[in-house]
Formats: C-alpha cells, structure tokens, sequence
C-alpha cells in the first residue's frame, strides 16, 4: 500500500511546491528572468486545454511514428536475436559490432538521416529503430540463450525436432527477457521520435517544441513534454499488461 | 486402445516398441572428453523388461553413460546397443531420459508437461491431453492437471517427470538419480511408486544412483562403478527386486548383506 502511495504523493508534492515557486515569483527573480518564462503548473495545464487541437494533430504524429518504429525494431530485433541464436558464426561476426555501434550517438546520425530521406517520416523511423533495436536484441538473445541444455536434451529424448524445442522450450523462455528489453526501448522510443524531429520536420511534439522555444512560449513547450511522457507511461503500462497475461509463471 | 475406467493392471501406452520391449547392451565401451577419460572398458548388459542399477562415487561419469545409452553422445570406443541397434538415432528412439532435476517446464501446466512427448510426436492437443489424463489417475496426480509445477510438491513434480518419460512410449527409461532432490521419506513412498508402475508397466530400466539401498530395492541387479575413469568394480543380483512391501524388503538380512557387500565395494572403487 504505502509502495504504491508514496510516488503520487511525492509527486503531487513536488508539483505543488513549483506551483508556490512559480506563482510568487520566485524561480524567475532567482534567475532574473521574466515571470512568463517559468511556467507554474497551473499555466501549464491550461496550456495543455487551450492548446488541445494543436497538440493531439502534433501529438498523433509523433505517436504513430513512436509505435511503427517499435514495432519495426520489435520484428527486426527479435528476428535477428533468433538468427544470431540459430548460427553462432552470424552472431560471432555481428555481436561485438552491433554493441560498437552503440557507441555511436544517435543526434549526430539523425541529420545525416534527414539529408538522405527527407522530412518525411522515413528518417523518424529510422532512428526510433536503431535506439530500440539495441535492447530489444540484447534482452532477446539473452532470453533464448538461458534455455537449460539438460532440458533440450530432456526434449530430444522426448523425439522434440529442432523446431518444436524452439516453440515449446526456448521462446517461451525468452519471453520474460524480451519483455524487459521492450519496456526498456519503449521509454527511448520518444526520445528518438524528437531528435528526429529536431533534425527536420514539419509537424510533431518535437517540432512543435522547437518553435514554441522560438517564440517563448516556454508554457507549451512544457504541456508537449507532458504529452510526451504521457505516451512512454502510457505504452509501459500496455505492455506490463501484456507481460502479465502472457507470462503467468512468474 | 479403448480400455474404459480404471482396475485394469496396465497401462496404456504409445503403440511403439515399448510393448515388445528392447535390451541395452554396452561392450566395452570408453568414452573422454578430449584428455579426460570418464569411462574405461565397460561392459554391461540387461535383457528387455530387466532393470539395471548403476552406482557409484559422484563425478564418476554416470551420467554421461546415460546419455551415451539414450545416443545423446556417441562412444570414443566399443558399442551401445539398443534393441539391437548401435546407431545414436536408433537409441535416441528408443529411449527416454529422465534427469536429475524434474525440469518440468514452468509455462505448461502438469498435465502438458506429461504430455510433452505426445504433442512432440504429432499428437493432437486433445488426444494427448486425455491420454496424460488416465495416467494421472492411475499415479495418485488426480485433481491436479491444472496446477502449475510451482504449485506441485518436490514428490509430485517427480511423478509427473516420470509419466512424462513414461508417455514417451520407449521401451527404455534411462533414471539420472530420480528422486535425489526428494527427502527421505517421500523418496522411500516415491521409490514404492515406481516399484509399482514397472509392475503395472515393464520397460527396461537403466537407473543411475547414489543411494545403494535405493538402486538394490529397484533393481534386479546392480552394478558398482569406480571413481572416474568408471570401471565396474562389483555386479550384485538383488534380492527382492521391486518387493511390494519396500520396508520388509530393505530390512531382510539378506538385502542388508548384499547392500554391505556394495558399500564396501563403492568404497574401495572410490580409492
């Protein structure tokens, strides 16, 4: 019970406390800045009222290219956890440089990105996929590697073919893995929606919040973020849901 | 096939060879891991329906000769046949292993997990579901086809690996140590158990363990293996294989002689 309490309470306040700060003045005199530029919560949520159609148009775009880049990187990653599971010499030659590209980041790619594909929606995709494929794969791969051998071989004396211990033994025990790598990528997933966006676009939260910043409206830019969070909690949530209905042996 | 109710003193099995039955034989058999030799020139052998007790110190390569028995591995040198069969496949079909730990799989509730090698085989759902069924009634799981393994008790999750290499329908059961994770007395009720499904439903029987009494009260004979490389140290006839009455059985003079003949024989393979 308190488990559950304590982060709303904490949270509301949290809020309550910049409410107080905000409204009296006293972050902005802090920084010597205009009081319109530190938003209270308050003007927040009446920005996100106000400015409602502006930002469910915005914010659907964002989403849609949010939930086709996981689902392109959940396809992609799980299938190629099971290839590099299926022949070692493919995960022997691609492992060491799939975790090197990592290293890589992602707001340097995403320019070049919009460059070769445009404003449109392909470099968005494209970058949503290569920060969620990593832990989508990883966790994956992992998963189906912890496959007990004594069980495989149980099953081959149980006249199991290669196939039917995949189905029966090694995914369903990546499964739990594999879930902890999606929720991992669902959270970085509007990350790289925005970075993209930021990079060039003509629509979306992230290209909403680089306008507003423009134009000082720093009380929407801050209801965007909120949309934003509110997108990755919201898809957490979808798949603990799923998690919980799919693996009930934990 | 459409034996109905219960009183009937077999059981229902897949219509392969297990019926007839198949022995195993082992000729001088030898097998390592590259440098490390773990079986050294052994020879054993037990006609179909017979059932063959292995013991011997731990890490002497016990389980490695069953699965060099189950064509899990192959031999480094000499033979292992099975129903006359020397090829790794030909044993593979014709055996079923049970391991150490039950390995039941946690997302399959009892009764699928019982029924694993029957869905393997290309058994529908429901069918395999039925068959599993009349054998938890008859092993005393009645009731609980639906339970999780997580939810079974240590003795009930060995019964349940056990009818599921039952279902398999081979004519031999390779044991890895069946009821060592068991304590003592659910290992003496299970040890009953399975004196009595091999009443009800011969095969033959290699059974590997570390516990003498327990390999004399199941078997008809036992043989006692050195410490790694294994040899056979000692080949002992049991008295009362199988005995209905397991407490009467271990305690006979007879049964204490002949399981102190293989302690000491252990105990000298084990220098």
């Amino acid at each position: 019970m308190r488990r559950r309490l304590l982060p709303p309470m904490l949270l509301v306040g949290l809020v309550a406390a910049w409410q107080v700060a905000a409204s009296t003045g006293a972050i902005a005199n802090a920084l010597s800045l205009e009081d319109f530029l530190v938003p209270a919560p308050s003007e927040i949520a009446s920005s996100l009222w106000d400015s409602r159609s502006l930002l469910a148009e915005n914010g659907w775009v964002t989403l849609r290219e949010i939930l086709l880049g996981i689902a392109i990187a959940l396809v992609a990653g799980i299938g190629f956890a099971i290839v590099m599971y299926r022949w070692v010499a493919i995960r022997d030659a691609t492992y060491p440089l799939i975790i090197a590209s990592q290293t890589i980041p992602i707001v340097v790619i995403a320019p070049i990105l919009t460059v070769w594909l445009g404003y449109g929606i392909a470099p968005k995709l494209v970058i949503i996929t290569l920060i969620c494929f990593f832990p989508i794969t990883v966790s994956a791969l992992a998963g189906l590697s912890s496959a007990d051998p004594d069980t495989t071989k149980l099953m081959r004396t149980l006249d199991a073919s290669r196939w039917q211990i995949f189905r029966r033994v090694e995914a369903p025990g990546a499964l739990p893995s594999t879930f902890t790598g999606t929720k991992i990528a669902v959270v970085l997933a509007p990350i790289g929606a925005v970075f993209g966006e930021w990079a060039g676009s003509t629509s979306g939260l992230g290209h909403l919040i680089l306008i507003d910043n423009a134009q000082l409206e720093v009380a929407r830019q801050f209801a965007a973020v909120v949309v934003l969070s509110a997108f990755a909690l919201v898809l957490i949530g979808l798949i603990a849901l799923v998690e919980r209905r799919v693996v009930t042996w934990r | 096939m459409n034996r109905e109710g219960g009183g009937t003193s077999t059981i229902e099995t897949p219509a392969t060879a297990s019926s007839e039955g198949a022995g195993v034989a082992i000729r001088d058999l030898e097998h390592a891991y590259g440098e490390l030799r773990t079986i050294e020139r052994l020879t054993l052998a037990t006609p179909a329906h017979g059932v063959i007790g292995l013991v011997g110190p731990s890490g002497c390569g016990k389980s490695t000769l069953l699965e060099l028995v189950c064509g899990l591995r192959e031999p480094s040198a000499g033979s292992v046949e099975v129903g006359g069969d020397a090829t790794a496949v030909g044993r593979l079909r014709r055996c079923a292993y049970m391991p150490q730990r039950d390995l039941l799989l946690p997302w399959y509730s009892a009764l699928d997990n019982a029924a694993l090698a029957l869905r393997n085989q290309g058994e529908r759902k429901a069918r395999a579901r039925s068959r599993a069924t009349e054998l938890f009634e008859r092993f005393g799981l009645a009731g609980f086809e639906q339970a999780a393994p997580a939810e079974l008790s240590g003795g009930m999750r060995q019964r349940v690996a056990f009818l599921r290499t039952l279902l398999a329908g081979k004519p031999v059961l390779a044991l890895d140590e069946p009821f060592a994770s068991l304590d003592a007395i659910t290992r003496a009720e299970m040890q009953e158990w399975l004196a009595e499904a091999l009443r009800a439903d011969p095969r033959t029987v290699v059974l590997v363990s570390h516990d003498v009494e327990e390999a004399l009260y199941l078997s008809d004979r036992v043989a006692v293996l050195s410490a790694r490389p294994a040899r056979i140290v000692a080949e002992l006839r049991a008295p009362a294989p199988r005995a209905p009455d397991r407490d009467a059985a271990v305690t006979d003079p007879e049964f204490v002689a002949v399981r102190e003949e293989a302690m000491r024989a252990l105990r000298e393979g084990s220098r």
